[in-house]
């Protein structure tokens, strides 16, 4: 079987020796102990595990690690420069935008990747950019606030 | 290990919470954790005898004298509570920082929580049934109070003065005659003091509360937009395997064949089989997942009833009950001049936290620790010494702020499972449930039948009424509403599907069912809806919520677009009142339901965090439009058909409606807790919205999976 021996990881190099069928998330998490992203559904549905690949969301549930060798993998860990936190993450905490705060991580990052397509995303393209992330606690409307902070305060650090 | 029959395991909610086993008197006697203590003055705080459980009568029967929480200040002056509360994403952990910092009128970044570590923490029965707030807030309040006294006499003993004269503000204690001042670290060096006081110490009232009150971020809030908080599921130990639980493929099956030759001759796997339990421990998680695969099994099925067969089964399969009665109904039946009889009907929903059940087990000579995600961390505890035969005191179960339970996260088996894994490999071990084991082997909120009889006269004055709620539970099941003869009957049945508390548990069948019949009466009577609901009100208390909610609504003046429609609900549960008005658009040719706007007015005496409160309004309603409008649970022949987030839909940012939250604060009143009883407005709001929309009448929970038939 295949496998994987090195990943590129919030911009530093690890060593890993993965079957590179594993997916990326088990991989993030039980290898390296990078456990901001999260399992939810397996199967790409609740965007709790999403980190970003070449600055794009990516469900790492459902993706190979043998697919991610190679690219930059951004996780929660590694979102803001070192020791500060990316404005999207402040914007959370300004807008109270968690309960359990299992999701925020997957939603951070989900709309961090927005904010790298589009700096001033309207209301309707948030939604559908954050459509594939579940907050069971509800709290949407705290959320689509955090990002609309973050936008104006120029969304990147 | 035994298996677990699911018809046994089938109990009416609420009596379920209340009946919580509280058979542990903590022991004070524990040297080895007060040594480790180190110095400091040590507040021990002995519960009431009776736990005020606000409305909820006969909460406090059974429960033993004991110790509610204890304070400990260290020598550097470190404020650290122990509570067997938990936090699940409701901020508990803050609210009860908030009650300490207020009281030792000291920062709340010197307060630092340990929260549900069964050897470090009182007994505690279990983080649920909004009992935070209303019980362990105000022991804490006592606890820091007594503690504060304490320095304040430790400052007139070190200063040789009457302690009438010293005050307490921003974590140390200071005489403004002469201009001294000491940290509580001064003051506490060198002590070893144990203050035990008494459950009715006196706190400080509301109205000056100083940090209570206030809107207080998230206690640890960067930890978890930074990911660097462990849940359950992250916990990681030396050597630690993961493992994975071979499920049978319906209710009731058992095992008839077992061969594990394959995952046996892998290396690195270890298979367990104890009578109907049968896992695997591998070094990852994806080899633990071929491994069970690998496990040749073979089943005997036994019948179970299907959806399709729910509400006859539920109603063949009840008890009598025991009815709760005022007055005559037939006599007020007799009387009235408008007579309502109508059915109502609630599916099973699962409560789907984010992160399902975790538990990570290691096993120390004799010892077994625990990590897991519980409401019940002592009676996951009881549990797994019940299982490994173990006195409770060989067991530790920690509880790390958890992925939410929302009432769902009461019960230990995932912790049993690891622990059994942990135990044959010699090894620690993490089982984290895979979403569609949480979605089929945890437990469900209770599907029901609530039949509902009612009577009034012309005038709008409500006479009688009649309620027989099967299976769903007897929260909520009253009515808050002034009628001279009701009678009121909770009939406990079996249950299809395993089931247990839900946030609110209940109190939304029962809302749900008795707002719709009141929408329902009113239309029948031509008034509306909600001067038919002021006109029969009481209680104060309920009038304003209901009068702010549709204040803010603009319920007087409101105006229906075609197709668009209002609705309102009100409601009373755990100390809590709420109302809530629903504006809803049905597309006239595809019948889909959009939510467009929600105002909900809520009181629960004095607000603790006015922010955090918000955030839990909201979340309820977003969380009770997904029951209200198209989460349910399919099953068929002991199998659940959509056990998968993309086959059992939840709400999600496009389902959002604007919302509007007004909160009502009464500090005069004691605060009730305020994490459940706001999801029981948004499902009758929207069905008496729907039915102003479009003239459909829906009387059974989800009401639109599918969008409703219009006319």
């Amino acid at each position: 079987m295949a496998r994987v021996t090195e990943l590129q990881v919030n911009g530093a190099r690890r060593r890993i020796d993965a079957e590179a069928s594993r997916s990326l998330l088990s991989v993030l998490r039980d290898d390296l102990d990078l456990t901001g992203a999260k399992y939810g559904c397996g199967e790409g549905q609740c965007g709790a595990c999403t980190v970003l690949l070449e600055g794009q969301a990516v469900r790492s549930c459902v993706t190979p690690v043998g697919t991610a060798a190679g690219k930059a993998i951004t996780t929660i860990e590694g979102l803001g420069p070192a020791g500060r936190l990316h404005p999207l993450q402040e914007a959370f905490l300004e807008a109270g935008a968690l309960q359990c705060g299992y999701c925020t991580p997957g939603m951070i990052l989900s709309g961090v990747a927005l904010l790298l397509r589009n700096p001033a995303p309207g209301e309707a393209e948030i939604v559908r950019a954050m459509q594939g992330n579940v907050c069971r606690c509800g709290t949407y409307p705290r959320i689509l606030t955090a990002i609309r902070l973050a936008a104006k305060k120029g969304g990147r650090p | 290990m035994s298996d677990t029959p699911v018809k046994t395991l089938a109990f009416e909610p609420e009596r379920y919470e209340l009946h919580a086993p509280a058979a542990y008197h903590f022991d004070l006697d524990r040297r080895e954790f007060l040594a480790s203590l180190g110095g400091g003055i040590l507040v021990v705080l002995a519960a009431p005898a009776q736990q005020s459980g606000g409305h909820r009568g006969g909460f406090g029967r059974g429960m033993p004298q004991q110790i509610g929480a204890w304070l400990h200040i260290a020598e550097d002056g470190g404020v650290t509570v122990y509570t067997g509360k938990v936090e699940v994403g409701q901020n508990a952990r803050t609210s009860l920082t908030e009650a300490v910092a207020e009281e030792l009128r000291a920062p709340l970044a010197t307060v630092r929580l340990v929260m549900g570590d069964t050897d470090l923490v009182p007994f505690d029965m279990g983080t649920f049934g909004s009992l935070t707030t209303p019980t362990m807030a105000p022991q804490l309040h006592r606890a820091a109070a007594a503690a504060r006294e304490l320095l304040i006499g430790l400052a007139a003993e070190k200063w040789k003065t009457e302690r009438g004269g010293l005050a307490v503000a921003g974590g140390k204690v200071t005489n403004p005659a002469t201009g001294q001042w000491a940290t509580f670290g001064e003051l506490t060096r060198g002590r070893k003091l144990v203050e035990t006081i008494a459950a009715d110490a006196p706190v400080t009232p509301a109205e000056r509360w100083q940090v209570a009150g206030r809107s207080t971020p998230k206690v640890k809030g960067v930890d978890f937009v930074t990911g660097r908080h462990r849940y359950p599921s992250d916990i990681r130990r030396p050597g630690m395997l993961y493992g994975a639980v071979l499920r049978a493929p319906s209710f009731g099956a058992k095992l008839a064949s077992f061969n594990d030759h394959a995952a046996r001759a892998t290396p690195g796997v270890v298979v367990v089989r104890d009578g109907e339990f049968a896992g695997v421990a591998a070094p990852d998680r994806e080899a633990a997942e071929r491994a069970v695969r690998s496990l040749r099994a073979e089943w005997k099925a036994a019948a179970q009833p299907s959806e399709g067969e729910l509400f006859a089964y539920l109603k063949q399969h009840a008890e009598a009950g025991s009815p709760r009665e005022q007055g005559s109904v037939a006599e007020g039946m007799a009387a009235a001049d408008h007579k309502l009889r109508q059915t109502y009907t609630v599916a099973y929903i699962a409560h789907v936290p984010l992160e399902p059940r975790a538990a990570v087990a290691e096993w120390n000579g004799g010892r077994l620790t625990v990590w897991t995600g519980t409401q019940r961390p002592f009676g996951v505890r009881g549990e797994l010494a019940a299982a490994f035969g173990l006195p409770e005191d060989r067991v530790r179960v920690l509880m790390p702020d958890m992925g939410s339970g929302y009432g769902g996260k009461h019960t230990g088996e995932c912790a049993i499972e690891a622990a059994r894994l942990a135990r044959a490999a010699g090894k620690p071990v993490k089982l984290v449930w895979t979403r569609e084991e949480e979605f089929t082997w945890a437990y469900f909120r209770p599907a029901g039948v609530i039949e509902v009889a009612s009577g009034a006269l012309a005038d709008g004055s409500l006479l009688a009424w009649e309620v027989h709620n099967y299976n769903s539970g007897a929260a909520g099941i009253g009515t808050p509403y002034h009628v001279p003869h009701q009678r009121i009957v909770f009939h406990p049945t079996e249950s299809p599907l395993r089931q247990g508390s839900y946030r609110a548990l209940a109190a939304t069948a029962n809302h749900f069912a008795r707002e719709s019949h009141m929408d329902e009466l009113a239309r029948t009577l031509g008034l509306d809806p909600l001067v038919f609901r002021l006109k029969n009100c009481q209680d104060p208390r309920l009038a304003a919520v209901l009068e702010a909610a549709a204040g803010r609504f603009g319920w007087k003046h409101r105006k229906a677009a075609p197709g668009h429609g209002f609705g309102v609900a009100a409601g009373f549960e755990k100390g809590d009142y709420v109302a809530t008005c629903a504006e809803v658009a049905v597309h006239r040719t595809t019948g889909q339901v959009r939510v467009v706007r929600v105002v909900e007015a809520f009181e629960c005496g004095a607000v603790v965090n006015p922010d955090h409160l918000r955030n839990q309004i909201e979340g309820s309603i977003s969380m009770g439009l997904g029951g209200a409008l198209f989460e349910h649970i399919e099953f068929e022949d002991g199998k659940i058909l959509n056990p998968r987030l993309s086959r059992y839909r939840v709400p999600r940012f496009r389902d959002i409606p604007k919302i509007e939250v007004v909160l009502v604060d009464r500090k005069d009143l004691a605060s009730a807790g305020a994490g459940e009883t706001a999801i029981v407005g948004i499902a009758p709001a929207l069905g008496n919205a729907i039915f102003d929309a479009c003239g459909t009448r829906l009387r059974s929970l989800p009401m639109a999976p599918n969008g409703v038939r219009v006319g």
